[in-house]
């Protein structure tokens, strides 16, 4: 709860000050309407809370990653998200935007997270490595988890962005050496959402951010924590070239026939089948294009384990606890030859060893057949 | 020298007969289209997608083969509860002494090959024998397994609330990845069990001659006549006396 009662700009305030319009704060409201898949008379709705919701401290943690959710995030389509959200008038603490540096910034987050207790809003992107008590991620002098238990304690709600903080992805890989752990696994006090993607599209980022500030609630989220809206749906099931998929015309390889009329990657080893994401719906880099519009299979980056998943471009089903190489039809393909191979020493054996049971077996019905009463 | 006597024996009832060739054609018609779908062939064909259909088909006769396997299963169970004593439930509990008997008897005869110093006809069992019982409840399991992981990939694409129900077994797995994979895995276990399975029922018709294969197409058996009860016995002999008198 805040100690003491302070004026706080609006994020209207905030945009209009930032010298955007209010035509340029409609259509941000309007699109961020669309991206959230509500109806076009929410947009009032989201507009109406905008202007009255003063703003919401946000902390950004950075740990293991690589910074792309932040790049993914400031691309988003409209400039008022890495405007207003992102830029100094939102965000209190984050490594890679914030001005502020060393023992300022540190402090900075301290008052932020004393003053807002219960209110603010906690972003983490990265994995925490759990390893060797945490000494594979120290910013500060303090251990990444050290840091982030002190962050979540006060946060009203967590958003874990991307496969990192989601998942644990690449670092979390098989061996793992750091023991990097995605949050949720961390902490389980917090309401906390889920982004995958590696990275996880701008504009998902947006809506599920936007979605937190306007109605002051978490989205809808499905069993593994992720946004409804934005994940609730395959890859493959939104994909245009689906109707391909329908038709049986799969490419064989990438530089074939197939490949170029744009038949489905299905069997260069596309992952969409068993992702999900709104990549085939919102697309990336402004709704240009996404991996499969430009050629190239899904490789299932908002997916638990995507690394550990088995190759890229193969159709395979791994084996867990098999060699990397084996997959279940190889498996399956040299039991059944040890099966059939048994059957049959099986087979001998039980002539042999059954002779005296078979022999008399044999003896008894032939006298029977002699004996018949024609 | 005389074959012993053998007695008609009723021990398939006509439901389990269905079962067991429906079951037979669903898994045949699912492993097949489910390899179809997991690699599917080169498909030569100058046609727009708009005019084919061909994937969509593969994958319908899929999904409409799992649905006549899940109610093929449950009219099974229900079976379980109403049918003869060889199709009870009761049949199946592995639990009892007399089961690991069994158990230890086949392993020991029908398995390793060792031949038994006495012949026990009550050794030869008239139903399942113990070693089918406890593959049968493995399968059964496998079944299971097939059947929710499968109802968990189709759930997202359904219209239908019953394999909506299954919506919660992806999470458990982390993902549609996992899932699939286990999916894939219960085929192989189907396909590797059907091997031993159609063996087993061969060894025992060539070995024993009591009619193995050919029970589940008529329901008979054969039993040795000493296995019956002394008075049904009896009544039968007085029938064959009176009728060849």
């Amino acid at each position: 709860m805040p100690t003491e009662i302070e004026k706080r700009d609006t994020y209207y305030e905030s945009i209009i000050k930032q010298g955007y319009s209010r035509r340029d704060f409609l259509k941000f409201s309007t699109y961020m309407a669309a991206f959230m898949g509500l109806e076009s008379t929410m947009v009032g709705q989201i507009a109406e809370s905008l202007e009255k919701t003063p703003r919401i401290p946000i902390i950004w943690e950075h740990y293991q990653e690589c910074t792309c959710c932040s790049e993914s995030f400031i691309r988003s389509n409209h400039p008022i998200v890495a405007d207003i959200i992102l830029d100094k008038i939102s965000l209190d603490y984050t490594l890679t935007l914030m001005a502020a540096s060393g023992h300022q910034a540190e402090a900075a987050k301290k008052a932020v997270m004393d003053k807002y207790k219960g209110e603010y809003i906690l972003c983490v992107e990265g994995s925490i490595p759990l390893g060797d008590d945490g000494n594979y991620c120290c910013i500060a002098g303090k251990s990444a988890k050290e840091t982030f238990l002190e962050a979540a304690a006060g946060a009203k709600a967590i958003i874990a962005w991307g496969s990192c903080a989601s998942n644990g992805c690449v670092q979390a890989a098989k061996p793992n050496p750091t023991g990097a752990t995605p949050i949720h696994k961390i902490v389980k006090n917090k309401p906390i959402i889920r982004v995958p993607g590696c990275p996880p599209i701008g504009e998902v980022m947006a809506g599920v951010i936007m979605h937190v500030v306007a109605f002051g609630r978490l989205p809808q989220l499905d069993r593994l924590g992720r946004p409804k809206a934005f994940y609730g749906k395959r890859v493959h099931d939104t994909c245009y070239r689906r109707p391909y998929y329908d038709a049986g015309l799969f490419a064989e390889t990438f530089d074939d026939q197939n490949s170029k009329n744009g038949y489905c990657l299905y069997k260069v080893g596309c992952k969409g089948p068993m992702t999900y994401n709104s990549c085939g719906t919102i697309k990336w880099n402004n709704g240009v294009s996404y991996p499969i519009q430009s050629g190239h299979g899904c490789i299932g980056c908002s997916e638990e384990n995507f690394w550990d998943n088995g190759p890229f471009y193969e159709r395979t089903t791994k084996i867990p606890g098999f060699a990397v190489e084996s997959n279940a039809d190889t498996v399956g393909k040299v039991a059944a030859g040890v099966i059939v191979g048994g059957i049959a020493l099986h087979a001998v054996g039980a002539t042999i060893s059954k002779r005296k049971e078979l022999s008399d077996n044999i003896k008894r019905a032939k006298s029977n057949e002699k004996n018949i009463d024609l | 020298m005389e074959t012993r006597n053998f007695k008609r024996v009723f021990v398939w009832e006509l439901p389990v007969r269905i079962f067991h060739w429906v079951n037979v054609l669903c898994v045949i018609v699912l492993s097949l289209s489910g390899f179809l779908i997991a690699n599917p062939p080169a498909l030569i064909s100058s046609a727009e997608a708009t005019n084919l259909h061909s994937f969509g088909i593969v994958r319908f006769i899929h999904f409409a083969a799992a649905y006549i396997f899940f109610f093929n299963m449950i009219l099974r169970v229900y079976w379980s509860f109403v049918g003869n004593k060889f199709a009870s439930w009761r049949a199946f509990w592995p639990f009892s002494k007399k089961t690991w008997s069994n158990f230890k008897h086949v392993l020991k005869i029908d398995v390793l090959l060792f031949n038994e110093k006495v012949h026990d006809e009550k050794n030869i069992s008239i139903g399942h024998n113990s070693v089918a019982i406890l593959s049968y409840l493995l399968l059964f399991i496998v079944a299971l397994v097939s059947v929710f992981t499968g109802f968990a990939l189709y759930a997202d694409t359904a219209n239908w609330w019953l394999p909506k129900l299954f919506a919660w077994v992806t999470p458990l797995f982390g993902g549609d990845f996992m899932v699939r994979s286990i999916h894939h895995i219960a085929m192989w276990v189907f396909i590797l069990f059907t091997l031993v399975h159609v063996y087993l029922v061969f060894y025992h018709d060539w070995l024993e001659g009591r009619g193995e294969v050919s029970s589940m197409f008529g329901g008979y058996k054969f039993v040795q006549e000493d296995r019956l009860r002394k008075a049904a016995k009896a009544e039968e002999a007085e029938e064959k006396s009176n009728k060849y008198k």
